[in-house]
């Protein structure tokens, strides 16, 4: 707490069980006995969601001004008031009958399945009917029973008889995630949880019940009898999927990860996380796993190779050749300034590009002078009076920045303002106000946030509207990447224009400065070159001054990129650093197999560029990261770069900390509208959460709540094609075409929208882009 | 198959009614029953998606209150009252013979779909113990008999008239669209008070005062 | 000289009583007409003065409820009138509503301008079609005769009074579980505080009053403070509807002056029926501890009925005589608090679903004088342990019972099961099964 703060929050001194504690005013009961280490007993009680006083569990005696409570209070429900005595089961002796009356109560419907429940051993009913229970039920009635399990999704579970009804996960998903899909149904002691018989549990967010529910009744379908909590290490993770930056618990048997639990870290995901960071982690053990180093013989074949032996091959064909660097957006930053210094001290060269997806000239010059200066955070989105998404949504493609606006949206009623084409669920939840373009917002002011997403590149001339929108209001600005180590790739350097630090590598004060730290004579100043630059250059003749003979290429899938990257790479020299075989491995020259996120220790910057470091999960993974190969590989190349462990590579990162000198300078584009001839359609896209995207791949439950995919298109033009709801539309581009059912919205004739890479909706395999002109016609 | 058109209009009529349109939710429930006999799937969906619910948030309310049925009701729906004091007076006995009679338990509907039986609480005519509701209207002061032949008679089509009600018996459907607030005129049919509400009064009158 | 003071039910034996005409003819709509002509404030500070309570069982004065509405603050405000009438025994705003609603509909007009609240509304409960019509026409006529709406009486007040339909649920008596209900959700009780009077319905500022209370307010505005003061005792002041149910001769609705005792009452309506004694009775519904012939004499006004260990509640005097077996009595009430749990707090939602299960082994005659013990033990971790009033209603029939005839309770298991003949309490043991 700032100072600032402090001095605005009166404090109250309240005695329990005859201990003081000064806490804060508003603060509950229950949480000024804890700071006293005094653990009141609950169930129903969630620090992040709004007091129910269901359960009881909590029931304290209590005086104010001497004046006692006539019968015990829900500690849960009450906050601190000056001159208030509380006495707990501690020194209370009705307050302790009181408690162990009600979970005598909480146990007489409870079954003795405990052996068999996923929650033992880490069951709040079970510790606490021993904490605070009574040693013997007196019960000796007739249990009340339901039938076992409900799937109430694809991926959660429902034993209804475990249920104490404490509403937690109800109250989540009302309050926190805006998906009351699941509601307490019928009432008195047949009341329970239940979706909707149509309608499953199918949100985003559904896990964090699972992680909430103090007893077994809601289970996760993909750890359901897997293990027991006591056979679990855990450890402290950070989630790889998105630039959210959750905090992630990750819990290891035998070397296999079991689950993965969402962390609690107040200044980014509080306690939740999305269903993707909690249930996509079956790619690592997926049968897809290159599982040794492998070169490509004179055969044409792919053959094991031992480690020597595929580093050597690598060196000969990259050593005295012109080579660019691709990697994938999920990199963490230790990788990403790996192949950074790479780049520029083994093979001398600035070609380096971390955008494995569309991306421009006017992004580069963005990052450089705009993203690297970016100081807004997740607080600035809690003090915001305007939130404005601009090629962003979050629900799908930054889920906790989702969360965070939607609490606002909920608590203050705060306005939230998006230029996309049609109200997606997201948009609805936050009640966002649709705009056509950026200069169409107005009334901003210095307390509103204006978050881009990278989608905003695909747009001439957007990012550039986007800054001046909020240079002319003294906006906020955030730019939202959807890859988690994307933000921590341009701190590393990992793209032409920027040294490590956000240091311009068009500035000899900063060339110096890494020189320097590198202990290197010279830093190479050709200006380097951007993803499809580098692919277009792998294709030019080899006399040409501008050709590249060689690629070095790790965590890309070129379907991110376009239709025709893969075949660029086919005529040239390729090694890739991979996890599985992809694409890029069939037609890889030398592969070398790398270590996924739980068997390495990283960081990844969130797009706040706040670090979560982590340490390898599983101790006794075989594999290595990305830049120990790379250190090995410049050792054998003869232009050593001397990161043989992560921890050696942090330390060099922090040695060599943020550039303080002069930014390079935002250079705007134009605005260049999109333009659609005769009865074509503008297609727009984005990917949604949960769809076709490799690190989702083995996990069937998951993919079992993905949103289906539709394409939405406005009424009129419905009518004018002769469908309606439901029906199937055939979306056409030069290149190929797509058949998906139609959904109606509110947009403009003239657009239509379809998920960028779902079941069914590939767009760049299929179209060949992700936006663009595009025929729809009833199929 | 979707509600009508005139259907929809008056659901928006219902939800006019309201500062805000969730608390339409109720009335909305007894018109669809007033037009299905039950709370349908159909009928979910459609409060879902006038008032921008989820499904979910609808089933959660209608399953909460008894009134709201999951399967249909009879053309005639008969509640006996066997809260403590009409059971302690013969709605115990009266319960007990006409399910009997009628071969159908609580919550069930005779087989012609004409009858359903449901064992109900306080009425709020307690004066006129032992009660039974038909179609939620009164009959006073019954007896196993009584009820017997309210019965055969409502199978035949003929119910007698409640005791403190409109002059003729409505069906279950008829008077849940009444409980929408769609009003059957009948506002003026029927005593202004029975015997036992005016108790009082009388003796307060026939002491003079 | 009868103790009997008719007010509300003056003019039920006129056939048009529930007419706007039935209703002008005694001088309806004149009270709206006065209060509409004094300051909104002179208007709460009469009834203050005046020592109206609230007649839906809390007793808690009425002006004193209207006057926690903060004024100036810009905010809507609403009145909502609790016509849910379904505490096991009450039967007397049904009657009411069915007889006279204008009343009602009048004293909406008067609290709604003391409070400055444009839109009103009834939450009646949805199991009594007929009333539901009457109130309905009498919110139209009142429409059409210039009561409600817009610019009323020509004083620039506006008033929308909505009726809206329950559809099963005891609960929703209770004021928050009501505001919820009305609001759309399920009828659970909310967190307190805010109070109603600050965040209510909507989360606007609201007062909750009970059918009875509001009907009585046009009569105090005709007939003036002294006059209500005329009648009652000194902390209950004025008339109430008194239901007379059960094993007596004449049931039916006693108006009278708060105090009066049910000997008297009982003196009035021809007593116990033939041949019989009262045994056990209830002073305000099932949820207030009952009595014995032992309290014949307790003045039936807030003070007396607590003095003497239980609550006015609703006046519903049920009446059981000696052919009534208590446990009986006690587990159908049970099973009705069961039934009507909401299912929101662990204490109700668990321990009606165990009282049941213990007072059936205890009428079946398998329950031990251990089990009593235990009994009241649960008893004792259910009342005062849950988020409401429901579940210190359920075990209160329960505790009295044992109280005072805790012998009973070991009868049945000497008996080896229930010693009363059901048949015996039935109005028709002749006619029999």
């Amino acid at each position: 707490m700032t100072p600032e703060q402090l001095t605005e929050v009166e404090m109250i001194t309240v005695v329990i069980d005859g201990f003081e504690v000064t806490v804060p005013k508003g603060t509950l009961v229950i949480r000024a006995a804890e700071k006293l280490g005094i653990q009141i007993p609950r169930f129903c009680d969630h620090p992040l969601l709004s007091p129910a006083g269901a359960c009881r569990q909590c029931l304290v005696d209590i005086e104010i001004n001497g004046r006692a409570f006539p019968k015990p209070q829900a500690s849960c429900t009450i906050p601190v008031e000056p001159n208030m005595i509380v006495k707990t089961q501690l020194t209370s002796p009705v307050a302790d009958k009181a408690q162990k009356g009600i979970m005598e109560l909480l146990l007489i419907n409870h079954p003795l399945d405990c052996p068999v429940c996923d929650k033992g051993g880490e069951c709040p009913l079970q510790n606490q009917a021993m904490s605070n229970g009574r040693p013997e039920s007196r019960y000796e009635g007739v249990k009340r029973t339901f039938e076992k399990p409900v799937s109430i999704s694809s991926q959660v579970l429902l034993d209804r008889e475990r249920c104490v009804l404490c509403a937690r996960c109800t109250r989540f998903s009302d309050e926190i995630a805006g998906d009351p899909f699941i509601t307490l149904n019928e009432r008195g002691a047949l009341q329970q949880v239940g979706i909707y018989e149509n309608d499953p549990f199918k949100s985003y967010f559904s896990g964090n019940t699972v992680q909430i529910c103090p007893v077994g009744a809601l289970t996760g379908a993909s750890y359901r009898f897997r293990s027991r909590p006591f056979d679990l290490v855990s450890k402290d993770s950070a989630c790889e999927h998105c630039a959210s930056g959750c905090d992630m618990r990750t819990d290891i048997r035998r070397g296999k990860t079991l689950r993965r639990l969402a962390g609690d870290d107040s200044a980014v995901n509080e306690e939740w996380n999305c269903d993707k960071g909690r249930w996509a982690f079956k790619y690592l053990t997926s049968r897809e796993r290159v599982a040794t180093p492998m070169v490509r013989g004179d055969d044409g074949e792919l053959h094991e190779a031992s480690w020597p032996e595929a580093i050597a091959a690598a060196a000969n064909g990259l050593r005295t050749k012109r080579v660019g660097v691709l990697i994938g957006g999920r990199a963490t930053q230790e990788d990403a300034y790996g192949y950074a210094k790479f780049a520029r001290v083994t093979l001398g060269t600035n070609d380096i590009d971390f955008r494995s997806r569309s991306h421009s000239k006017e992004e580069s010059s963005f990052i450089a002078g705009v993203v690297t200066q970016s100081t807004t955070t997740y607080k600035d989105i809690d003090k915001a009076d305007q939130v404005v998404l601009l090629g962003f949504e979050p629900e799908d493609e930054s889920p906790i920045v989702f969360l965070r606006i939607f609490k606002q949206v909920k608590k203050r009623g705060i306005q939230v303002i998006s230029d996309a084409p049609f109200a997606s669920r997201g948009s609805k939840k936050l009640k966002a106000k649709l705009v056509k373009q950026i200069s169409d917002i107005s009334g901003l002011t210095d307390k509103s946030v204006v978050l881009v997403g990278e989608r905003l590149a695909e747009t001439p001339g957007a990012l550039s509207a986007a800054v001046d929108l909020a240079n002319m209001n003294n906006a906020k600005l955030a730019w939202i990447p959807r890859r988690a180590g994307e933000r921590g790739a341009i701190e590393a350097g990992a793209i032409a224009d920027l040294l490590p630090g956000g240091r311009p590598v068009s500035d000899l004060a900063a060339r110096v400065d890494i020189q320097t730290a590198w202990s290197v004579d010279s830093l190479p100043t050709n200006p380097g070159r951007t993803t499809e630059e580098i692919l277009d250059a792998l294709n030019l003749d080899e006399t040409n001054i501008n050709a590249l003979d060689a690629v070095v290429v790790g965590g890309v899938d070129p379907m991110d990129i376009s239709t025709t990257a893969l075949s660029k790479l086919l005529n040239t020299f390729v090694v890739s650093l991979e996890i599985s075989h992809s694409s890029i491995t069939a037609i890889a020259d030398v592969v070398l197999p790398v270590a996924a996120v739980v068997e390495k220790s990283g960081t990844f910057l969130d797009w706040q560029g706040s670090p979560r470091a982590f340490e390898k999960a599983i101790e006794d993974a075989l594999t290595r990261s990305d830049v120990r190969i790379l250190s090995m590989l410049a050792e054998e190349i003869g232009a050593p770069i001397d990161l043989p462990t992560v921890a050696a590579t942090r330390r060099e990162i922090a040695a060599i900390g943020k550039w303080d000198g002069a930014k390079s300078e935002f250079v705007k584009v134009a605005a260049k509208p999109a333009t659609i001839s005769g009865d074509k359609l503008l297609l727009t896209s984005w990917r949604q959460l949960l769809d076709l995207g490799s690190l989702q791949m083995g996990e069937a439950n998951l993919a079992g709540t993905a949103r289906k995919a539709v394409a939405y298109i406005s009424e009129g033009r419905a009518a004018k094609i002769g469908v309606s709801e439901g029906d199937l539309v055939k979306i056409s581009s030069e290149q190929g075409s797509i058949n998906l059912p139609v959904a109606i919205a509110q947009m403009s004739d003239e657009n239509i929208w379809a998920p960028r890479n779902s079941e069914g909706s590939q767009l760049i395999s299929t179209l060949g882009f992700v936006s663009g002109e595009v025929t729809a016609v009833k199929a | 198959m979707n509600f009508t058109p005139e259907q929809l209009e008056i659901m928006d009529k219902i939800i006019a009614r309201y500062p805000r349109s969730r608390s339409a939710i109720m009335p909305l429930l007894h018109y669809v029953q007033a037009l299905d006999g039950y709370v349908t799937p159909r009928g979910i969906e459609t409060i879902a998606e006038k008032l921008n619910l989820e499904t979910a948030e609808v089933t959660a309310v209608s399953s909460f209150y008894t009134q709201y049925r999951t399967e249909p009701a009879g053309e005639y729906h008969v509640g006996v009252c066997i809260n403590t004091l009409c059971a302690v007076m013969g709605g115990d006995e009266i319960y007990k013979s006409v399910s009997e009679h009628l071969g159908i338990e609580n919550h069930e509907t005779t087989k012609d779909g004409k009858v359903s039986l449901e064992r109900i609480e306080c009425n709020a005519a307690c004066d006129y113990a032992p009660v039974v509701m038909v179609n939620w209207e009164f009959y006073d002061n019954q007896t196993p008999q009584s009820v017997k032949d309210l019965v055969d008679a409502a199978r035949a089509g003929n119910p007698p008239a409640p005791t403190r009600g409109p002059s003729k018996l409505r069906t279950w459907k008829e008077n849940s669209a009444v409980l929408a607030g769609l009003s059957d005129g009948l506002a003026n049919e029927g005593l202004s008070a029975g015997e036992a509400t005016l108790r009082g009064l009388n003796i307060s009158k026939g002491a003079g005062k | 000289m009868t103790k009997l003071q008719p007010v509300l039910s003056a003019n039920w034996n006129e056939k048009d009583s529930f007419t706007i005409a039935g209703y002008t003819r005694i001088g309806g709509y004149k009270a709206s007409t006065k209060a509409l002509a004094m300051e909104p404030d002179a208007v709460i500070q009469m009834i203050k003065d005046s020592g109206l309570r609230g007649r839906g069982g809390a007793g808690f004065p009425t002006g004193n409820k209207w006057g926690f509405i903060p004024q100036g603050d810009n905010k809507e405000h609403y009145l909502v009138v609790n016509a849910d009438e379904s505490e096991p025994g009450t039967c007397k705003d049904m009657p009411l509503l069915l007889a006279n609603p204008h009343v009602l509909v009048e004293g909406i007009i008067i609290a709604s301008y003391a409070i400055r609240a444009n839109h009103a509304f009834i939450y009646l409960r949805g199991e009594v079609v007929h009333v539901y019509r009457r109130v309905q026409q009498a919110i139209e006529d009142a429409y059409k005769a210039g009561h409600l709406g817009k610019n009323i009486g020509g004083k620039g007040f506006d008033l929308e009074l909505t009726l809206h339909a329950g559809a099963g649920a005891y609960i929703c008596g209770e004021e928050t579980a009501l505001l919820d209900s009305l609001e759309g959700f399920r009828g659970q009780p909310r967190l307190r505080p805010p109070f109603p009077a600050i965040a209510g319905l909507y989360a606007k500022p609201t007062v909750v009053n009970n059918v009875e209370s509001i009907a009585s307010v046009p009569a105090i505005i005709n007939n003036g403070i002294e006059w209500f003061q005329g009648m009652g005792t000194e902390k209950s002041k004025g008339f109430t509807l008194y239901s007379l149910s059960g094993h007596v001769k004449n049931p039916g609705q006693y108006e009278a002056p708060l105090g009066i005792t049910l000997r008297e009452i009982l003196d009035l309506a021809g007593g116990i029926r033939e041949g019989h004694q009262i045994k056990f009775w209830t002073p305000g519904g099932s949820s207030t501890p009952m009595f014995t012939a032992d309290h014949l004499d307790v003045p039936l006004d807030y003070e007396g009925v607590s003095g003497a260990g239980s609550m006015l509640g609703t006046k519903a005097l049920q009446i059981f005589d000696e052919t009534t077996c208590v446990v009986r009595a006690a587990l159908r009430w049970t099973e009705f608090y069961k039934h009507e749990s909401c299912g929101k707090c662990t204490p109700c939602r668990e321990g009606t679903w165990w009282l049941v299960q213990m007072l059936q082994d205890l009428e079946d005659g398998k329950g031990t004088e251990a089990d009593l013990t235990k009994l009241l033990d649960l008893c004792d971790n259910i009342a005062g342990r849950s988020f409401c009033a429901l579940a210190d209603g359920a075990v209160s029939p329960i505790i009295s019972s044992i109280k005072h005839f805790r012998d009973e309770y070991l009868t049945h298991q000497r008996n080896g099961g229930c010693p009363f003949d059901p048949i015996a309490s039935t109005l028709f043991k002749t006619v029999g099964a």
